[in-house]
């Protein structure tokens, strides 16, 4: 029983599990087309493309944006907040374990090469501002104010970077359905292009598009130092061995920035940890005022 | 990018309940503007930019 019970609390398959259980019309991708019932009114946590023949809900980035579009429709409460609700409970959690896009860079670095990327220090920490302007720029300000004479407004981060919409919707709609497969010209082109050396750079450098380009992981930074979920690093034990560092996939200085804007509360570091120095939960931002030294566990 | 104001930090701890208690109220406010039917319309339907076409 433990044994299946620790099979099934790690962490690619949560991943592949939610993967799958926010994609799970599985018929669509054979007949090109997507699933219309109601359950599409909800916004999934993570980046999931509601094109995507599979799509059991609605993407978060995608409705955002949909609502935004356009002066007359005002503030988009629901959306800002299911993201609000997701960013106050778990805050990147999601990063590390709802998000299907996340799951499918996660795979890609599993790819042996012969050599990993790590982007120097100086120059990681300014590129990791870029997913902040995407958010500002062509989630938020384009579609308010880029409105056509009609009222209707362009989802622009969908429109010219979204990989997840390419990947899990572009590209078994084309190849699924006749009539899309007619309708690609040079935007299609521009995104698959995109699409490609967003995910071989994902090969080589682990969570990739995370790191730099996405405006939801943007989103949820701002709730992970004042999230319900949050890790937490005991100092008594830490030895500062760099074990954690180590093994990040988001390449943080885990003893300083650990639960930072960054962090995508993926657990390698606690569970690579050999003193125990680091534990997550709930209570673990409950307990946020507690002296470091304490206990852990 | 790791900055702390310590007044910041003093207020940390109840932040989450005050973020809790705005996303109620967003989520309320935008259901009784049935916002979730503008969510619906657009994600029944193939979302043409999204995938590349539109």
């Amino acid at each position: 029983m433990k044994k299946i019970w620790s099979f099934l609390t790690k962490r690619p398959v949560i991943q592949g599990f939610w993967a799958l259980f926010t994609n799970s019309r599985l018929g669509n991708f054979f007949n090109g087309a997507i699933y219309t019932g109601d359950l599409k009114a909800v916004c999934v946590p993570g980046l999931n493309c509601y094109s995507c023949p599979g799509a059991t809900g609605a993407c978060p980035i995608g409705a955002l944006q949909a609502q935004l579009g356009g002066w007359k429709r005002g503030f988009a409460f629901y959306t800002a907040g299911l993201l609000i609700l997701f960013g106050a409970l778990f805050g990147r959690l999601i990063c590390g374990f709802l998000c299907p896009f996340g799951f499918i860079q996660d795979l890609l670095y599993r790819i042996k090469t012969k050599k990993k990327l790590r982007v120097p220090n100086k120059l990681d920490t300014r590129l990791r501002y870029i997913k902040y302007a995407v958010l500002a720029v062509f989630v938020i300000i384009l579609p308010i104010f880029l409105v056509s004479e009609y009222g209707v407004s362009t989802p622009w981060f969908c429109k010219l970077i979204c990989p997840a919409g390419t990947l899990e919707g572009g590209v078994p709609l084309v190849l699924g359905n006749p009539d899309l497969r007619a309708s690609v010209g040079l935007l299609y082109a521009w995104k698959i292009t995109l699409m490609l050396a967003i995910l071989t750079l994902c090969v080589f450098l682990s969570r990739a598009f995370c790191k730099y380009l996405c405006p939801l992981g943007a989103i949820y930074s701002f709730f992970n130092r004042s999230s319900f979920y949050r890790m937490k690093l005991d100092e008594g034990r830490c030895t500062r061995c760099g074990a954690c560092s180590r093994v990040c996939p988001m390449d943080i200085d885990v003893p300083h920035d650990l639960d930072g804007p960054e962090c995508i509360r993926c657990q390698e570091c606690k569970h690579i940890c050999p003193h125990g120095a680091i534990r997550s939960d709930f209570a673990a931002g409950i307990k946020h005022k507690e002296a470091s030294g304490h206990a852990a566990d | 990018m790791g900055c702390y104001n310590p007044n910041m930090n003093k207020l940390r701890p109840y932040l989450k309940y005050a973020l809790l208690l705005l996303a109620a109220a967003f989520l309320a406010v935008g259901i009784l503007r049935q916002e979730y039917l503008a969510v619906l319309r657009k994600a029944v339907m193939i979302c043409l930019e999204c995938i590349g076409i539109g």
